[in-house]
């Protein structure tokens, strides 16, 4: 982390600036502490819904065929 | 009492009350809720393809919405882009500055992005007429270094920066629309919603913020970390947020019910997480940490199913495909790999 130096300020200036800082502060979590919560219990039964229901379709947790993997290089067959 | 002394007390019983309401809701956890869920088994990936052609550390990739394209940004001072199945090099773009720490990939595909220690996001168009890839916009007004950066559409990108904010700017005039202040240390990483509603903020003030784009207000502030938060992601249904830190964890968080719900940590992981990426279902997490590993998690259990190991340096950055069928893991040691 960088340290930026700030032009010196008069006291004023520098309480002004806290004060007017501190309000923000206050405003901000005014904002968060307002917001509707819902449960745990129901937010992690959506989650495990989401999971389950997307589950057959996510690749990386299924794992792929060969055939389908376009990534996998097919290896020729030679014929004796 | 000063007017200074009453804001600090508005402050401290504001925070009491966020912290009341959380455990006001908190009628179970994430651990108990899902004690009847099995753990996924072991998952085993192998190294499909590695991506060679970098002469120098990868800080950042990013996959193009097509899951074929991806671009990598490296501190040898070229942008590539990536035919992942191919291996070829679809472009090798010289930067201005070697010293990047941020890609992006537009979800047109037609522009990509980069930025870091020279503080500006730069916008290169890889469509243009004559089949040559130029800078199309310089974005300058951050007075920290670039971090991360992920394209709204070919007209909006968000920023992350060293200075503490992030920037949704207009690309066409090169200018900032909103400047989303309130993290009190560096910015390190940002990841916005599904809907493109919301975006998410790391930082070294070790929280992790919620914005509204459009109202341009941080919603929600999430603790908790014990150190810089380098990573950050959504769930992929948008209702969760992931983050990776130094303290060595990843942590979930719920939006809705706004805190923690789970951490994914072991005793053996002393290093710090460095870049995370869910699967599409969002069922396994995987995560990239600094000794050379990518940890992959069973995101409902906290429980370590698989390992990638194969780079031979710190994994900077790590990415899923939009269609969940490839990892690619960027590191220091220059290479890329795709997983599956």
């Amino acid at each position: 982390m960088n340290c930026v130096a700030l032009p010196r300020m008069s006291s004023k200036t520098h309480s002004s600036n806290n004060i007017a800082h501190a309000r923000r502060t206050v405003q901000q979590l005014k904002i968060e502490a307002s917001i509707e919560r819902i449960k745990v219990s129901k937010a992690s039964a959506d989650l495990m819904n989401y999971c389950s229901e997307h589950a057959r379709n996510d690749p990386l947790l299924m794992g792929i065929p060969t055939s389908d993997n376009p990534f996998k290089d097919k290896k020729p067959c030679t014929i004796l | 009492m000063g007017e200074m002394e009453q804001l600090r007390k508005e402050a401290d019983s504001l925070k009491d009350q966020i912290t009341a309401a959380r455990k006001a809701v908190q009628d179970t956890t994430l651990q108990e809720a899902a004690a009847g869920v099995t753990v996924v088994g072991r998952v085993q990936m192998k190294t499909r393809k590695t991506l060679r052609g970098h002469l120098a550390k990868i800080y950042a990739m990013h996959w193009g919405t097509d899951s074929t394209l991806c671009v990598s940004a490296s501190q040898d001072g070229k942008l590539i882009v990536w035919d992942s199945i191919t291996t070829n090099k679809v472009n090798a773009i010289p930067l201005k500055s070697s010293w990047v720490m941020t890609c992006a990939y537009a979800p047109s595909g037609n522009l990509v992005a980069c930025g870091g220690l020279d503080n500006m996001c730069s916008i290169y168009n890889l469509k243009g007429k004559d089949g040559n890839v130029k800078v199309m916009r310089e974005l300058a007004a951050h007075t920290g270094y670039l971090s991360c950066c992920r394209f709204l559409s070919d007209s909006e990108i968000i920023t992350s920066s060293g200075d503490c904010t992030c920037v949704l700017w207009d690309i066409e005039t090169g200018t900032q629309k909103t400047v989303f202040a309130g993290h009190q240390g560096d910015c390190m990483s940002l990841a916005v919603s599904p809907d493109f509603k919301f975006f998410i903020s790391g930082a070294c003030d070790f929280t992790a913020k919620l914005w509204d784009i459009r109202e341009g207000q941080c919603r929600q502030t999430f603790g908790g970390h014990e150190s810089d938060i380098n990573a950050i992601g959504f769930f992929p249904n948008g209702n969760a947020v992931i983050t990776g830190s130094d303290d060595a964890t990843c942590k979930l968080y719920d939006l809705r019910a706004d805190q923690e719900l789970i951490t994914y940590q072991d005793s053996s992981i002393m290093c710090g997480v460095t870049s995370l990426a869910p699967s599409l279902s969002g069922r396994l997490l995987l995560a990239g940490y600094d000794d050379f590993n990518v940890n992959i998690w069973d995101a409902l259990k906290a429980e370590r199913v698989g390992v990638l190991a194969g780079h031979d340096n710190r994994v900077s950055c790590i990415g899923v495909s939009s269609d969940g069928m490839a990892c690619c893991t960027g590191s220091w040691d220059s290479f890329l790999k795709i997983w599956n």
